[in-house]
C-alpha cells in the first residue's frame, strides 16, 4: 500500500493530478477553455458573492439542506448498525444532480457563456441541467444514449418540458460514456459560447474539483447534522458509484476522520466474474479516457469496454480519478453489488420505510444490507440517498413482470 | 534528419506544398488497407498518416468513427497496425514517405510509452499524432519519442492563441498541424483568408512547416490551402470513398481501390498544381 498522505483532501495538483489520476488529456482546442474555466472557477470560488447566490440557490430553490434520516425500521430488520438515510433525494428534480448543476450554470452565466451542454446517463443530470437552464434562461442541449432514451423515457420527457432538447446518441453502445463522446464533440465545435456542464466528478481538470467541491455540500451537512443527532461524528459512510460524485460528496469532508470507515459501491450488473458489470475498480485498470486518467473498463490493447448495469446512471466504465487515487491510497474501500442485489434493496426500502430509492441508490443500500448486521449498534452509518426511484419504476415494474396502466 | 523533416526539405526544393493523406488502419480489412497504404505515394500522397483505431474516438466525426468501427470489427490491433508499417518499408523498399500514426493515447499508454515508441519506430513509423494529448501531458510521452527518433506533431487550433502557441511548440517536432476549424474531423470547412491568417501567425513563432488539416475535401481546397501552408492533410473525405467502395454487405467492390487512387490524384494535382516562392 502506498503511504499515506498527511491530509487526503489537498489533491489535486496545480495540473490537475491526483496521483498519477486526472489531468487534462483533451484536444487542443478545448485546451485553452479548460485553462479559462480554471481560472473563473478559482475566481469564482474567493468570490463571496458567487458562494452566497448559490447558497441562496441551493436553499430556497433545491431544498437544502437534504434530511438526515434515522431509518429505524431498516435498522431494527438488519439489527447491527444505525443506519442514518442522506436524504439527497428530496431536492429539487430528485437527486444530487442539482448541486452540482445550480453551481457549474451559476458558472457559464459568469462566464459570459450562451448555451449549455449535458451528458446523461438515467437523466438525473440531464433533467437538473434543464432545470437550471430553465431557470436562467440558457438554451440547453442534453446528450443521452438512445438505450438510455429508452429504458429512462419519463426523464426524457421532463427535460423536454423544462425546454431542453434531447439528443439520442446511438454511436458505441448507446449509453452514457457514448453521451459524453458526443457531447465533447460538440464542445468542440461550439466551446467560445458553450458551457459543458460535466455531470460527475471526471473529465479534464478542474471539472473533478470543481463538481466535488459543489458536492461536498451533501458531507458536510451530514457532519453538522451527525454531530446534532448524535453528538459525534458517524463512523461509516456508503454511497454508490457510477462517476461518482455523489459518493465523492459525503466522502471528502470526512476523508481525515480517521475513524470514520468510507465505502463506495459500484455496479456489478450480472457479477464481476461475468464481465457483464460497470464496475470500473474492481475491474478495470488505469487508462485514458475523457479528458482523465483514471480506472477503466477496457481489454488488453486499451479498447474501452461496454460497461453494464441495470442502473443507467452506473452505466459507465470509467470513475472519477479521485476515486482511483482513494482507491490506491486505500482510504476508501470500494466493493460492488450486483443488478438483483439492488433491486432487492429496491424493493426493500419501499416496504420498509416508503421510500422509492433511485436503482443508483439501490446499490449502496444493497451494501449496507450486508454490511450492517456485521456492525455494533452503536456504530452509525450513513447511506447517501442519492436519488429518488419514480424514474425507475416502469423499468423495475418490468423486471417483477408487472404491468403498469397507462 | 527525420523522415518528415527530409520530406518537407525536398518538398521546399521543389518549391510546392505537401499532400497529406490519412487513412485508418485496418479499413475496411486488414488486405484491403494495406493495399491502400501502399499505393499511396504513388497516387500522389507525400506523407502518411495512420490512424489507429479507437472505441471513443471523441474528435472525430461519424466518417472517421464508422471507418474506426469497421476496422475493430475486422480485427485490427495495434501489432497490426505495426505490421502495416514494416510490410510498408519492406515490400514497397520506399524509405522516404514519412508515416505517421494518428489516434488517442491510451492505445499507446496501455501498451506502455517507452514499448510503443520501440515498436513504432522498429516498424518504420515517423511521427505520432495524438488527440488527447496537448502540452500539458505531453511530458509523459516525448522524451520516448526523442529516444526512437519519433516526431511529435502537435496540434494547434484555431483557439490556441499567440501566448500558448509557444506551449504547443514546445513540445512539436516534424511539423506543426493546424486544425483549421473548431470542430471534429470531417465537418466544417475553413475560409482561404482564416487558413492563410492562421498560418502566418504560427509561422511568426516557428521555422517548423505547418500542414493543415480539418474539412479539407476538394482538389480546390487543397490547393487553396497549399498556397498558405506547406501541406495539406485529407481525411475524412478519403474514409468516405472508403466506404462508397463497399457493397451492402461491407464487402469491397472492385472498384473500392481503384477509387481512393483517383479521388488522391485528383486532391494531389490540386496541390502540385500550385507553385511557391
Amino acid at each position: 500500500m502506498a503511504i499515506s498522505p498527511n491530509s487526503f483532501r489537498t489533491g489535486p495538483d496545480e495540473r490537475g493530478h491526483f496521483g498519477i489520476f486526472g489531468g487534462r488529456y483533451v484536444a487542443e482546442t478545448l485546451m485553452p477553455l479548460i485553462l479559462e474555466l480554471e481560472t473563473a472557477y478559482n475566481a469564482a470560488k474567493a468570490d463571496p458573492a458567487f458562494q452566497s447566490e448559490l447558497d441562496y440557490l441551493l436553499e430556497h430553490y433545491a431544498g437544502r439542506p437534504s434530511p438526515l434520516y434515522y431509518a429505524k425500521r431498516l435498522t431494527e430488520k438488519l439489527g447491527g448498525a444505525k443506519v442514518y438515510l442522506k436524504r439527497d433525494e428530496l431536492n429539487h428534480t430528485g437527486s444530487h444532480k442539482i448541486n452540482n448543476v445550480l453551481g457549474q450554470v451559476l458558472m457559464a452565466k459568469r462566464m459570459g457563456k450562451t448555451r449549455v451542454i449535458a451528458e446523461t446517463g438515467a437523466g438525473q443530470h440531464g433533467v437538473a441541467t434543464a432545470t437550471a437552464c430553465a431557470l436562467f434562461d440558457i438554451p440547453c442541449v442534453v446528450f443521452m444514449g438512445s438505450v438510455d432514451v429508452e429504458r429512462q423515457s419519463p426523464n426524457v420527457f421532463r427535460m423536454k418540458m423544462l425546454g431542453a432538447e434531447v439528443r439520442p446518441v446511438t454511436a458505441g453502445s448507446s449509453t452514457l460514456k457514448d453521451a459524453m463522446n458526443e457531447a465533447l464533440r460538440d464542445w468542440v465545435a461550439t466551446c467560445e459560447t458553450t458551457f459543458y456542464c460535466i455531470g460527475t466528478v471526471a473529465g479534464p481538470h478542474p471539472y473533478p474539483t470543481m463538481v466535488r467541491d459543489f458536492q461536498c455540500v451533501i458531507g458536510n451537512e451530514t457532519r453538522q447534522q451527525m454531530m446534532k443527532a448524535e453528538g459525534r461524528l458517524p463512523d461509516t459512510l456508503v454511497a454508490c458509484i457510477g462517476g461518482g460524485s455523489n459518493a465523492m460528496g459525503l466522502f471528502h469532508p470526512f476523508l481525515d476522520d480517521k475513524g470514520v470507515r468510507i465505502v463506495g459501491v459500484e455496479a456489478a450488473g450480472h457479477g464481476i466474474d461475468t464481465g457483464q458489470h460497470a464496475a470500473s475498480l474492481t475491474g478495470g485498470r488505469p487508462g485514458v479516457l475523457h479528458g482523465n486518467r483514471t480506472y477503466l473498463l477496457q481489454d488488453k490493447e486499451g479498447q474501452i469496454t461496454e460497461a453494464h448495469s441495470i442502473s443507467a446512471g452506473l452505466d459507465y466504465p470509467g470513475i472519477g480519478p479521485e476515486h482511483s487515487w482513494l482507491k490506491e491510497n486505500g482510504r476508501v474501500e470500494y466493493v460492488s453489488a450486483t443488478d438483483n442485489e439492488a433491486l432487492e434493496a429496491f424493493q426493500l426500502l419501499c416496504k420498509l420505510e416508503g421510500i422509492i430509492p433511485a436503482l443508483e441508490s439501490s446499490h449502496a443500500l444493497a451494501h449496507v444490507i450486508k454490511l450492517a448486521p456485521t456492525l455494533s449498534r452503536d456504530n452509525l452509518l450513513v447511506m447517501n440517498l442519492s436519488g429518488r426511484g419514480d424514474k425507475d419504476v416502469p423499468q423495475v415494474a418490468a423486471r417483477m413482470g408487472m404491468k403498469i396502466e397507462s | 534528419m527525420s523522415r518528415i523533416t527530409r520530406r518537407f526539405a525536398q518538398l521546399k526544393a521543389d518549391k510546392r506544398a505537401g499532400l497529406v493523406t490519412y487513412i485508418t488502419a485496418g479499413d475496411p480489412d486488414g488486405a484491403i488497407s494495406y493495399q491502400i497504404l501502399k499505393g499511396l505515394p504513388a497516387a500522389g500522397a507525400d506523407l502518411i498518416e495512420l490512424g489507429m483505431p479507437f472505441t471513443d474516438p471523441m474528435a472525430d466525426g461519424p466518417s472517421i468513427q464508422l471507418a474506426g468501427q469497421r476496422a475493430l470489427k475486422a480485427g485490427i490491433s495495434v501489432d497490426k497496425t505495426f505490421d502495416m508499417v514494416r510490410r510498408f518499408r519492406n515490400e514497397t523498399g520506399d524509405n522516404d514517405t514519412p508515416i505517421l500514426l494518428m489516434g488517442y493515447y491510451n492505445l499507446i499508454y496501455q501498451r506502455g510509452v517507452e514499448r510503443f515508441c520501440k515498436e513504432a519506430a522498429a516498424a518504420g513509423v515517423d511521427g505520432f499524432i495524438l488527440v488527447d494529448l496537448p502540452p500539458e501531458e505531453a511530458d509523459e510521452l516525448k522524451p520516448f519519442a526523442v529516444a526512437n527518433g519519433i516526431d511529435t506533431v502537435l496540434l494547434t487550433a484555431p483557439t490556441t492563441d499567440d501566448k500558448r502557441l509557444p506551449a504547443v511548440l514546445k513540445y512539436s517536432s516534424g511539423f506543426v498541424y493546424f486544425v483549421s476549424v473548431l470542430g471534429i474531423t470531417g465537418t466544417k470547412s475553413a475560409t482561404e483568408e482564416a487558413v492563410r491568417t492562421h498560418v502566418e501567425r504560427i509561422k511568426r513563432h516557428t521555422k517548423l512547416p505547418v500542414g493543415v488539416g480539418f474539412g479539407i475535401r476538394t482538389p480546390d481546397q487543397a490547393a487553396a490551402v497549399a498556397r498558405h501552408a506547406d501541406a495539406a492533410v485529407v481525411g475524412t473525405a478519403i474514409v468516405e470513398r472508403v466506404k462508397a467502395g463497399l457493397d451492402d454487405k461491407g464487402k469491397a467492390k472492385p472498384d473500392l481501390v481503384p477509387g481512393v487512387f483517383a479521388y488522391i490524384k485528383a486532391l494531389a494535382d490540386g496541390v502540385r498544381g500550385v507553385r511557391k516562392a
